[in-house]
């Protein structure tokens, strides 16, 4: 198996996989980080969404031999302890039910945040739709991003009665 | 997880640490649920211990797929504990065991079902702390409470924590009844408390079984066979195994071919290499049309009866007659199937995302010829459950994969199209509706001839009373309309069966409350009048085992009514539809707002009502009312699963589709406050969704559409 170098969350790591082992199976079978899921494989869901270069990737979708020297961020290194704006909100609104898609769903975020810092509902929703939550977070998602904006959210209604 | 070394495997072994015994609450087979208490440990009944270093820590004896049960059921116990919550709480998952009654976690049961169990155990646990607090200070235990986390006495002002009396407390006599709280005193029960898996779920710690790292573990794929019911007749390996990484080709079963490796991309790609020979079997020419067909011709049959009151035959009046139809439906939780499993030292351990693990144990066992408790069965937070999980095939396939390559670990994955074309699937049917009305335009009979195959049914559960024994409490019918005939046509299939996020009540639910829509429409009465209506008084209805109560059910139309603002005026365009359920034993109502776009609706608002008895939390009923509504929704837009040539089409999230952000409709979710005993809310709200959908998109266009789903 041919030898690559790359950097996740900082680090420099040395792998020895075949050259079209996509990014996801190094990192949750080579590099042992599980944060990051697989959930189709195809690209259609965003479960195994990362940032290359602070670009939102699918790594489900891209070889390793086509990472090269790029930075890699995955979930395990957006923040050392869930400090990131993005964590703290979703914790804030208690975003997660299984849980299983939230890794994605906040990478996606991330990315989306840092291209437009403010986002309006339509930039939201552009930068979001292509993540599934098959447990229906989505209410919740949108209220975390906008509270990691520091933007006011639009109150849903709902509750006893 | 941090990995699993193989010395913790503990196969047929004891549980070995310095200075610890085994609880008596510890399985014969070693620690495999039960508590691993110290001496001074506190651990009166199998969901506690505490020990002196302060903490409580809590059992959960279900499976946590996104529904909060690891927060909720604790909740319950803590609140008779009197603990400090979240503070001094932990939480320990329980694999498969002999301690807890049944585990499966499913029928929107646990909650249900656990609310008496949890407030005694926390209830015997808090009279102990108590009494061993009132010996050490010689007062009546009647004078000490219990609350967050001490025990205090008032009048000598004396307090000790939980942690301190532990020891002493293990030492008093179990009180065989202990008082339980009363509403008013709820410190926990009823909080907006915030789930205590949310922080492992937002920085990649959870751990969901397919994070399983065993030491030394391999990766599996298997090749399963195209065609339902086809079987394996050869296989060529040779290219397989000139994949890098590839370590053994193994037959499993009579249907598949696994492919067993260092990594999941080996194990793909020699999956990929892998060359099967496959008999097609019995049903390569199944296609839709023969299916629908055998329905159709299957709705001349008399059906078993599931409710009868007066006679529909002899009843006068106008008839109003539909047919509806419903398609198969994969579950496709976002983590695909997977087991980690290891076979060794006569025994085998498993970590499995499971809603069954003593299934799962006792399945695996049939499996490789062990006994059952030589079967170790862990349970892993699930990506999602809707009832797929309640299947254990992933289960004791990935044991059969293991037992292929003793001694060592393998993970069996499924990729999304192993999960999306060789699931059992949600069950198709046809329900041929008719009513009568009277004069006035109200329905003096209604007659629902539901066709199709069941799922208990197909997997050999026993009929109840010659029926479907999941027809009961999802096909409650609390309309006390005169003359009512619902029975079912059972139809056999060789296509997998399984039970769906409220089962039957997704499909009896559509095609009554569509239909009622109908029957509203030919009488010349508004939806929620004739709902109102028909339940204008109060009555008790009992079905089975269940016990409905019509009132319940009026109060969360109206609720749903009131909050969507029905009958006032709506924007140019948009349109409402409203439909109810009662399932698992609580009462839903939704009201759907949309308007069209040519043919196909856009869903603004969906107002959702549910009476679920208490809330624990209140958080938790939101989300899950939040979740039903969404997959009631992507069910009734897209939800669709065909089969041509013996195969399912449809492989992957491109065809079929769960609804995204960018259609996702605002929600509003509201609960009666009722001091009833709680009941379920993970499915009650699915089923109102599509008939609401349905009745809002005729009330746009007057045009009936009688199947789903509506994208085609």
């Amino acid at each position: 198996m041919p030898d690559f170098s790359l950097n996740v969350n900082g680090s420099d790591r040395k792998v020895s996989v075949a050259a079209n082992t996509p990014l996801l199976w190094v990192l949750r079978d080579t590099l042992a980080m599980t944060g990051t899921k697989f959930g189709c494989g195809a690209g259609l869901c965003g479960a195994c969404s990362v940032h290359v270069e602070g670009e939102l990737v699918r790594s489900c979708s891209v070889a390793i031999s086509e990472i090269g020297s790029k930075k890699v961020t995955t979930i395990e290194g957006l923040s050392a302890d869930r400090s990131h704006p993005l964590q703290k909100a979703w914790i804030a609104e208690d975003v997660p039910q299984c849980g299983y898609c939230q890794s994605g769903q906040i990478m996606a975020a991330a990315a989306l945040l840092a291209k437009s810092p403010s986002p309006t509902e339509e930039e939201l929703t552009a930068g979001m739709s292509r993540n599934l939550c098959r447990c229906g977070t989505y209410d919740r998602i949108r209220k975390a991003i906008h509270r990691a904006a520091g933007q006011p959210a639009a109150a849903n209604g709902g509750g006893a009665q | 997880m941090s990995p699993v070394s193989r010395r913790e495997l503990l196969l047929g072994g004891a549980a070995a640490g310095a200075g610890l015994v085994i609880g008596v609450y510890a399985s014969k087979f070693g620690s495999v649920t039960g508590f691993s208490a110290g001496h001074e440990a506190f651990s009166p009944n199998a969901y506690l211990r505490i020990l002196p270093d302060n903490t409580v820590t809590i059992m959960v004896a279900r499976s946590e797929m996104g529904q909060g049960v690891r927060t909720a059921l604790p909740m319950i116990l803590a609140e008779e504990l009197g603990a400090d919550w979240p503070t001094q709480v932990r939480i320990e998952q329980a694999g498969a065991s002999t301690l807890f009654g049944d585990q499966t976690t499913g029928g929107s049961f646990s909650i249900h079902s656990l609310w008496d169990p949890m407030r005694k155990a926390g209830a015997q646990a808090r009279e102990m702390l108590l009494a061993a607090a009132a010996q050490r200070w010689s007062v009546p235990a009647g004078e000490c409470k219990a609350e967050k986390g001490a025990v205090s006495h008032e009048k000598s002002k004396r307090s000790a924590t939980f942690g301190e009396l532990a020891d002493a407390a293990g030492r008093m006599p179990a009180p065989s009844e202990a008082p339980l709280k009363r509403p008013e005193e709820y410190k926990i029960v009823g909080t907006h408390a915030a789930r205590l898996d949310t922080p492992s779920k937002i920085d990649g710690s959870a751990q969901f079984g397919i994070d399983v790292r065993v030491e030394n573990m391999k990766h599996a794929l298997l090749a399963r066979t195209p065609t339902i019911g086809g079987k394996v007749v050869s296989f060529d390996d040779s290219d397989a195994k000139k994949v890098e990484g590839v370590r053994l080709v193994s037959k499993i079963g009579d249907s598949a071919v696994a492919v067993i490796a260092d990594s999941v991309w080996a194990a793909m790609e020699g999956r990929r290499a892998l060359k099967v020979t496959w008999d097609d079997g019995p049903n390569k020419n199944l296609g839709m049309a023969a299916i629908w067909d055998g329905l159709k011709q299957a709705s001349s049959k008399k059906g078993a009866p599931l409710y009868s009151t007066g006679d529909f035959a002899k009843a006068s009046g106008r008839m109003v007659e539909a047919t509806y139809q419903l398609p198969l439906l994969a579950h496709a939780p976002m983590e695909p199937g997977n087991t980690t499993a290891v076979v060794q030292h006569g025994g085998c351990e498993l970590w499995s995302p499971t809603q069954v693990p003593q299934d799962v144990r006792d399945s695996v066992a049939i499996a490789l010829g062990l006994p059952s408790d030589k079967v170790k069965v862990n349970v892993t937070l699930l990506g999602g459950g809707f009832g797929r999980r309640l299947e254990h095939d992933y289960a004791v396939e990935a044991a059969l994969v293991a037992n292929s390559m003793p001694g060592t670990a393998v993970q069996t994955l499924w990729t999304r199209e192993d999960d999306m074309q060789h699931s059992p699937y949600r069950p198709m049917s046809l329900h041929v509706m008719s009513a009568k009305l009277d004069g006035a335009g109200w329905p003096v009979a209604f007659q629902h001839k539901i066709i199709g195959p069941g799922i208990s049914t197909q997997k050999g559960f026993p009929l109840m009373g010659g029926l479907d024994p999941d027809l009961a409490s999802e096909a409650a019918f609390l309309y006390p309309i005169p003359n009512v005939t619902i029975e079912h046509v059972a139809t056999e299939t060789p296509v997998p069966l399984g039970w769906l996020r409220s089962v039957w009540g997704m499909q009896i639910g559509l095609a009554t409350e569509a239909f009622l829509d109908e029957v509203a429409a030919a009488g010349g009465k508004d939806p929620l009048d004739l709902r109102l209506h028909l339940l204008r008084e109060d009555r008790e209805i009992h079905i089975g085992d269940d016990h409905w109560q019509t009132a319940r059910l009026r109060e969360v139309i109206k609720l749903a009514a009131e909050k969507s603002g029905w009958g006032k005026p709506l924007p140019a365009g948009v349109y409402r539809g409203i439909a109810c359920w009662a399932c698992f034993s609580t009462y839903s109502a939704e009201v759907v707002e949309l308007s069209m776009e040519g043919d196909l609706p856009k869903v603004h608002r969906v107002v959702a009502a549910i009476d679920c008895g208490t809330v624990v939390n209140p958080n938790i009923v939101d989300q899950q009312m939040h979740s039903g509504v969404v997959f009631g929704m992507s069910a009734a837009l897209r939800g669709k699963i065909t089969i041509e040539g013996g195969r399912v089409q449809q492989a992957n999230f491109d065809d079929y589709e769960p609804l995204r952000m960018n259609e996702f409709p605002k929600i509003e979710a509201y609960w009666v406050k009722s001091g009833e005993a709680p009941t379920g809310i993970g499915e009650p709200t699915v089923p109102p969704l599509a008939p609401a959908l349905l009745n809002a998109m005729y009330a746009a266009t007057k045009k009936r559409v009688r199947a789903v789903p509506v994208m085609g």
